[in-house]
Order: C-alpha cells, then structure tokens, then sequence
C-alpha cells in the first residue's frame, strides 16, 4: 500500500465524497440528509478517501454505498458488519463504515451486530432507523412500536421492538451515540466524534421514511413538541431539557424522574450530569431506556464511549508476538516438520 | 526363519490392523503412533480413523467405540484395507463393533481384563465371547492389558486412573513386537509430548516397554512378523492427512501468490481442524477469524478479499447451505475465494463423523440464478496441499469464488506424502490493478477477468456489490440485454478456466470394454480394485476427475472411448447425471450411501459383474 503520511492531502469538500450516480431514494427521505452530513463531515475526518470503504446489506439505507466516492460494497442482506469485520482484520490501515438499516442489522443482521459490538472491531456503524421495512414496501420492522399496522400486520403487531441503543450497549459496544435526520449539525458532531473512535462506533438516526412510515419520529423533529421530548446529552452538562430549559433529569435511587427547576424545590444541582466516558453500565442503560418511556424525553448524543483494545489490534499484536517469538515463517521449514523420514 | 527364543518371524507382504476401544481409551493416539512408525519403517500405509460423533460417550457402551485402522504393505496401497487382518479390542463393545467385519481366521488380541459382567453387559453380550464360540475361526490372544499395566507401572506414585490411561501404550509395545518395529520413534515423541510431566514420560515409557518384551517372553504367541520396506519414489516423506494438507496448501498458495492468507470459518465436523492448523501459523501472517456462524465466515471472506487477501472459508455440507446466498455475491462481484468444504453425510446435520460425496449437486448448482463456480475435487489426503494451491490460482487468475470438495474419510485418513521442495511448486504472484487513467471495475483480460483493486489505491476507488452490473463500468444495471450479457459473460469465463486445466488421464488402454471413472476421495479403493481386476486378467481402464466444473477439455473424447463406463459414487449417483446431461452418454452408476467409504471389493465386484467374467478382450 501507498504510504500517505508524508504527502499533504489538499482538504477535501463534500463535493469530492459525492459520486456520478442519481440518487433514488424517495422525494424526502431522511436518507438524503443522512448522506448530506456524511459527506460535509468527511471532509474533516482527516483520511483519505482511498482509505475509506463503505459496506452495506439491503435496504434503502444500504444503496448508501454507490453515492459515495470512496471504496464499497453494496453486500447481502444482513451481512455487512460481517463483511466490514472481514475487511478491517485483512486491512487495518482502512476506515470502513457500515450503512445499514433497523431490518438489516437487527432483524437478518442481528447475530452479525451484536458480535461485531462484542468484540470491538474497529467499524463505525450507521444504522438508519425508520422503524418499518422500506424497500419491501412496509412491513413493520423489529424496531416498530407494537400494535404497528403495517401490510404484514392488518391488526397490529403482537411483538415488542428492539432499542437500538440499548441492544448496542449491552452487547458492548465500546462508543453508542444517536441521532436524528433532521438534526444535521448534530449529525455532523456524531459521525466526526465516531470516526476518531477505535473500537466499535454504533450510531443510531432515526430517519423519516415519508412513504411508509411518515413522522414516526415527529415529537423530535417538530418545532412544537421537540424541545419538551428530547434531551441532548453534553458531556458534562446537568440533563435540562424543555422549551424553557426548565425540567432535569433526577434519579431517585435507581429510578430517574423528571423534576422541574422553577419549582423553588429543586436546582439545576439535583439534576445529573452527563458523564460520556461513565464506565458504569447502570447509569448509561438508565440513559437509554428513558426513550421507551412515553413520560421522559428522548436523549440523542453519546450514550458512553469507553477505550479497549480492539477485535483487529488484538490479532495483529498476536501475529507480531508470535513472529517475534518464532522468527517469521519458512514454508520449507513448515512443510518438512514433524516426523519426516527417507527414502533413498 | 525362526529367532534365537524359538519364535518364529513370517513374512508377509502386507496387513490391516484396527485399534479399537472406548473413546477414552485413547485408540487415536496409538493409531497415530503406529502409524508414523510404519511409516518410517518404509511401508506405504494408509489409514482411517473412526469416531463416535459423541465427545466422551458412556465407558463400554457400543457406540463409545472409536477405532484406528491402518493398512500397510510392502507394495502400493491405496485404502485403509477392507477388513483387518488383526483386531486390537480393549473391550467387549470394541470387539463386537468389529467383529463382523474382519477377515476370515484374523488374530484378535483383546485386553481380557475388560472382559466382566459389567462390560459384558453394556455391550450387550450375554455370555462371554472369550468362553463361547461367537470367535470360533479367529486366532485370539487373551492378554489381561489392564493387570499387566498396572504391574509394570506399580513402583510409580501414579493412581489407579493414571496408571490405566497408559494402558493404550501397553498395547502399542506389544504390536510393536508382534510386527517387528522399532519403540524409538513414540519413545521420542513421549519424550517431547510429556516433557512438562516426567511422571508421564516414565508411566508410558515403562508400559510401552512392558508391552513389547510381553510379547517377547509370553508363550501365547509364537509367531511374529516383518513388513518388508516399499518402493516408494525417492524423498523426504511425512504422513499427512487431508485437512493439515489443506492448511498446509493454502499458507504455501498464500507465499506462491505474495498475498495474505485470510480464513473465516465457523467449526464444524469434519472440516475445524483446518481452522486448528491455520490458527497456529501466525507467523506466516495468516488472520483466522472464527466467526460467530457460517454465514459470517464466508461474508467476511468475501471482505477480506476486497481488501486484498487470499481469503478462504472452510465448512461442511450443513454450513456450505448458509453460505449459498455469499456464494452468490462473490459471483456477482468478481472478487477470489476458495470455499472448502469437506463433505460429510447429510441432508441436514446427517452423519457428521462419517463420509459422503453427496455435495456435488450442491456445489456445482447449489445457488440462486445462474451462478457458477469452478469445483475441484481432492482424490487423496495428500493431495488435498496441491488441490489447495489450484484453487487458490485458479480464484485468483480468473477472479472467482472456486469450491474445493473433500470428504470425511480423505480429511481425517493419512498416508505418507513425499514432500515438495517450494522450488517445484509453481508461483502465481498476483498483481493488483492500479492506473487509475484506464481502470474500469467491469473491464476484462484476455481470461475474461475482472481487475482487482483494492481500497487505500489513490483514484480507483469504486463501487460493487449483488446487484447487477453494467459491462465495463460495473455501475448497476436493469437492462434486460445487459442482463443477458453478464449472465452469459460469468459462465464464458468460468468455462474458460477449462485452457488451463490437465487432460483428463486414463491409466489403461485409451479404448476398450469397461472405464471406471471416478472422482474426489473415492480414488485409492478404486485403483486398488482396478488393479485387482488386472492381477485377474480383466481389462479395465481407470479415469479419475479432480475438475468436475469445468470438466477437462478431453473429458467426452475420453468417455467416447469405451463401450460401458463405470462411476462409482459415495451418493445416489450426481456425477453420473451431471454428465450424462452434459454429453448424452450413458452410465453404470454404481452407488453406496452408508457414511463409509468404498471397500475395494465391493467396486472390484462390479468391475467383474460387468465385464461378465470374461477378461474384457
Ligand atoms: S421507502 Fe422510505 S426509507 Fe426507502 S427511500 Fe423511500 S422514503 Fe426512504
């Protein structure tokens, strides 16, 4: 491989991620935000775009690869993390992301996700969460509420949905962050933060699909009602959310309630601050679980990002310690070991 | 010829001995021992271990028995033996498991001592078969194996247990001495094996020991007997056995071409111990990734290879059917990849100890669409290293995903291998693509194949994946005519693959009466039984195919040749229907299905069935 480290790489702009082919999502989709703060924040990540390799399964999220200008592969439904974690262990010297969807990585892709979490390989995961099957043209998905009349579902859906979030940090993902399609700054501030991330960076977006599933995340986007239901996590900021930025988080023993600030009773003092790199998994999973309750707000930023060697690190420092223990391999050497004899 | 303490030592010219015991009694190793032995003794030897599919199954019980058998001789051998002429049974379930399959008037040596009630019991026996006349017409020898173990080792500190596991290495020593061979070679290997243990060195060293001067003083036995050296080409040998002749063939194909070795695998009967080799030679460079299942094991393959590698995935039939839909991709993205699967008997989880070669469909059409991929198939186990290297070329020069097929009974079998020098295997250094002025990702060569560039290549970064792609840009496509056009172009160009293969060989006349045709791992029973057929004056001649997709050039040329053909099949007859649609002629089908291989008999047996006794003239 070409080595880059000396030569000044003239700073990308988002044009330069963007590639020759149209863009067929639906009118309106959350995905062409999604692909708009990819490529603004790009630009930033200081790599360059030949080290760069996006994988993906099926769904509308995974054509995401064909609209980047960087190496992809556009894989097999529920696959990429496995074929990203194949890539990265092979070369390490890449950046490869994964595009995926709420039916791709936790209904057919589920075992694939929360291995590659387990192990912390080296891959930064978008997963665009429209909580319905968009490309099979709307079936509820594994992250759709229950009781979701879809196609598949005249009478409403009987099972429970998946929290992303939750299901990422306890399969240990070692950086978990959300976001929303129509947040694009604070996109841009995640997906920057998960590419300085070693080990598994999962983002959650939750994304509109206009078609199938319109305003399924309304209460977050909506000027009206945004600000009372969603809480941004700030590393080492009290959790005050509100139109009036009056109401905190508390917690009360192991339960967290929502008090308000301008009762005389209680100050920005009771409210809890956000601690991102909290190794605590107590507290985070609290964190989570506030979105699936319909009284709290919903948190968007970084759930937790802890440091711990990585799934491919741990496989090179192994070939290397052995190598250096060994002497590099003869296959001659190989080929004549063990018992051998003569015949003369 | 008679020695000095009035045994007599017979000739003869060659032997099929099992080893047979509980799981736990350690019959592998000793097989294994006896086996390297032989080996270095200068016969040529082959051997077939079988296992019960349970770990550590109850003591006694019939299907706790695991066996070793090892055919040896002072001329070619080709198969395990069809039946032992010499049994080793360390208890009731082990002698009743291969009673029925020895030869006429076999010596049985059984440890005595396993002989009570309780034994007798499990294995379902209602009378002793040492008192009753179920052995009349065998040669047995009583030997109390557990007493007299445990008398050599009693000035040891070890316990009962302990002393009892040596009771294997007892057994060894007195085969050693019944066939005349030398005790230095596992002396060693004790040596080394349980240098962290002396308790062990001196435990087995003793027993291996009191084993062999057993035979040596007892009057039980009065004959011994010597395996005269075989004519083996000139070299430095090793046994080998399909699955570490796999490995072995894929970290030199990783040197041969200048690229990585990557293998995703998931474990699975028969085919982890591949997995096992390649994690150890780290080394090299080789990355394992044990996966979290089948499907991650080939998709991040398929990864790797994107990136750069030689990458390879390793299964059997059940994981082979997960990883169908990854096949697909790798098909449709052009990208090199050896999938391997050593075939055992299914459908479904079947017999997973035991083999079969009934994934030839699988391989060849097993996938959605038109989808093909070049199959090779290994004939023995040391032909599984240069079949691991074809692969590895062929995916590589043609850009494609290639299956190697083995079976159980060639991965887990061994026989002596003359090892290669590197400097006679062939080189295929494998060149990225790089210009980015006149890459394409769907541009062709002369061979039809794509160029390979790989991520962190300056200007030549690119998009591919499942959907179908345009000629030349790769770019996605729904035209009909482009459809067409691709679909046709991927078989063209695995039908290509066909300029670089050998000619499909006959050993025997170029035309005659009757050709036996096989393929994969049935290769040693029918050439033992094709030569067994000449020794009798029939004429017969042999083909066996080691590419079934595409077939040799010559292959109808061949087949045209002769009057009936003859295909021997582990399965219900695949490869005869894959070419009789291909060229019209008929075919004997000659088909077992039992999770064993061919004994050489049974395929001997229809060779003069069919030539009808006459010679075939
Ligand atoms: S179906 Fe929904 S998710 Fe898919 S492209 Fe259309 S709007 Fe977007």
């Amino acid at each position: 491989m070409a080595n880059n480290e000396n030569i000044e790489i003239k700073k990308l702009t988002a044009k330069d991620f963007a590639t020759d082919q149209d863009v067929r999502w639906c009118p309106g989709c959350g995905d062409y935000s999604i692909l708009a703060q990819v490529q603004r924040s790009f630009p930033d990540i200081g790599v360059p775009k030949e080290k760069i390799t996006w994988i993906s399964g099926i769904g509308c999220s995974s054509r995401f690869p064909y609209y980047m200008n960087t190496y992809g592969m556009h894989g097999i439904h529920g696959r990429a993390a496995a074929i990203a974690t194949g890539l990265k262990i092979a070369r390490p010297d890449l950046s490869v992301w994964v595009a995926t969807g709420d039916g791709d990585m936790l209904s057919i892709g589920g075992n694939h996700f929360i291995h590659t979490c387990r192990k912390n390989v080296d891959l930064k995961i978008l997963l665009f969460n429209n909580r319905i099957y968009g490309l099979t043209k709307g079936q509820y998905s594994p992250t759709s509420e229950k009781g979701k009349v879809t196609k598949s579902t005249p009478y409403g859906s009987v099972d429970y949905p998946f929290n992303p979030v939750t299901l990422a940090l306890g399969a240990e993902a070692t950086f978990v962050a959300r976001t929303i399609d129509r947040e694009p700054k604070h996109m841009q501030e995640m997906i920057k933060r998960a590419a300085e991330h070693k080990g598994t960076a999962f983002i959650e977006i939750f994304q509109n699909c206009n078609i199938f599933n319109d305003g399924a995340f309304s209460l977050l986007t909506e000027k009206d009602t945004k600000e009372d239901h969603l809480l941004y996590l700030e590393h080492g900021k009290p959790m005050v959310f509100g139109k009036e930025k009056n109401k905190g988080i508390k917690i009360e023993g192991f339960t967290p309630i929502i008090i308000d600030l301008n009762d005389g009773e209680h100050t920005v003092d009771d409210v809890i601050v956000h601690d991102e790199f909290d190794h605590s998994a107590a507290r985070t999973f609290m964190l989570a679980h506030l979105s699936d309750n319909p009284e709290m707000p919903t948190p968007i930023g970084i759930f937790r990002q802890i440091l711990k060697p990585t799934y491919n690190e741990g496989i090179d420092e192994q070939i290397k310690r052995i190598t250096e223990k060994k002497g590099k391999g003869d296959l001659e050497k190989v080929l004549f070991s063990g018992n051998t004899w003569e015949v003369n | 010829m008679t020695q000095a303490n009035g045994k007599k030592v017979e000739q003869i010219s060659e032997v099929t001995v099992m080893f047979a015991g509980d799981s736990g009694d350690g019959m592998q190793l000793t097989g294994t021992q006896f086996s390297d032995t032989t080996a270095i003794v200068g016969n040529d030897l082959s051997t077939l271990p079988d296992y019960p599919a349970e770990i550590r199954a109850p003591a006694g019980t019939l299907y706790g028995v695991s066996g070793f058998q090892l055919h040896f001789s002072s001329k070619d051998v080709h198969t395990p033996g069809d039946s032992p002429d010499v049994l080793v049974a360390m208890n009731p379930a082990a002698l009743k498991v291969n009673l029925k399959n020895l030869k006429p008037s076999a010596v049985i040596i059984v440890n005595s001592d396993a002989f009570d009630p309780k034994n007798l019991k499990t294995a379902r026996y209602e009378s002793n078969p040492l008192e009753d006349d179920t052995l009349t017409g065998h040669k047995v020898f009583q030997v109390p194996i557990t007493s007299l173990t445990s008398n050599a080792l009693k000035d040891t500190n070890l316990s009962t247990k302990e002393v009892q596991r040596s009771k294997n290495f007892f057994a060894l020593g007195l085969m050693y001495w019944l066939f005349n061979r030398p005790l230095e070679p596992t002396l060693k290997w004790i040596e080394s094996k349980f240098s962290k243990t002396p308790q062990f060195i001196d435990a087995n060293t003793k027993a291996l020991k009191s084993g062999y001067y057993f035979g040596e003083q007892t009057e039980l036995f009065t004959t011994r007997y010597t395996v005269e050296p075989a004519e083996l080409p000139k070299g430095i040998y090793r046994n080998v056995s399909g699955n570490e002749a796999i490995a072995l063939g894929f970290v030199a194909a990783s040197e041969l071409c200048g690229l990585p070795l990557f293998l995703g695998s998931y474990p699975i009967t028969p085919a982890s111990e591949i997995l096992h080799f390649l994690s150890g030679y780290k080394n090299f460079g080789v990355k394992t990734f044990q996966a979290e299942d089948e499907i991650a094991g080939i998709a991040s393959a398929v990864g790797a290879s994107f990136g750069g590698s030689l990458a390879i995935t390793t299964t059997s039939g059940p994981g082979m059917a997960l990883k169908t839909e990854a096949m697909g991709l790798a098909v449709m993205t052009e990208l090199p990849l050896v999938i391997i699967n050593i075939q055992r008997g299914g459908p479904s989880t079947g017999l997973p100890t035991k083999t079969e070669q009934a994934d030839l469909f699988q391989a060849i059409f097993g996938r959605n669409g038109e989808a093909p991929i070049p199959v090779l198939a290994a004939s023995t186990p040391s032909d599984c290293f240069y079949m691991s290297i074809e692969a590895a070329k062929i995916a590589l020069k043609y850009m494609t995903p290639v299956i190697l097929l083995s079976d159980g009974y060639i991965a887990n079998g061994s026989e002596p291998w003359r090892v290669p020098r590197v400097s006679e295997l062939p080189t295929f250094k494998k060149e990225f693509f790089t210009d980015a002025e006149t890459f394409q990702p769907y541009m062709r060569d002369e061979n039809l194949s794509r160029p390979w560039a790989v991520p962190g290549t300056p200007g030549l970064e690119h998009r591919i994946g499942g959907l179908e792609k345009a000629h030349i840009t790769g770019n996605v496509s729904y035209d009909p005519d482009n459809h067409d056009f691709m679909v046709r172009m991927r078989a063209n160009k695995v039908k290509k693959i066909q300029q670089d293969l050998p000619n499909l060989e006959i050993d025997g006349d170029k035309e005659g009466e009757l050709l036996v045709l096989g393929w994969g791992g049935t290769f040693g029973a029918i050439t033992e039984a094709v030569d067994l057929a000449r020794n009798n004056g029939l004429n017969v001649s042999q083909a066996h195919l080691k590419y079934l997709n595409p077939l040799p050039q010559n292959t109808e040329q061949v087949l045209r040749g002769f009057k009936k053909i003859l295909i021997p099949e582990l399965n219900l007859g695949q490869l005869a229907r894959v070419l009789r649609g291909e060229f019209l002629i008929d075919f004997e089908s000659f088909t077992k299905i039992k999770g064993l291989p061919f004994k050489s008999s049974e395929v001997y047996n229809k060779i003069s069935e069919l030539l009808g006794g006459s010679n075939g003239k």
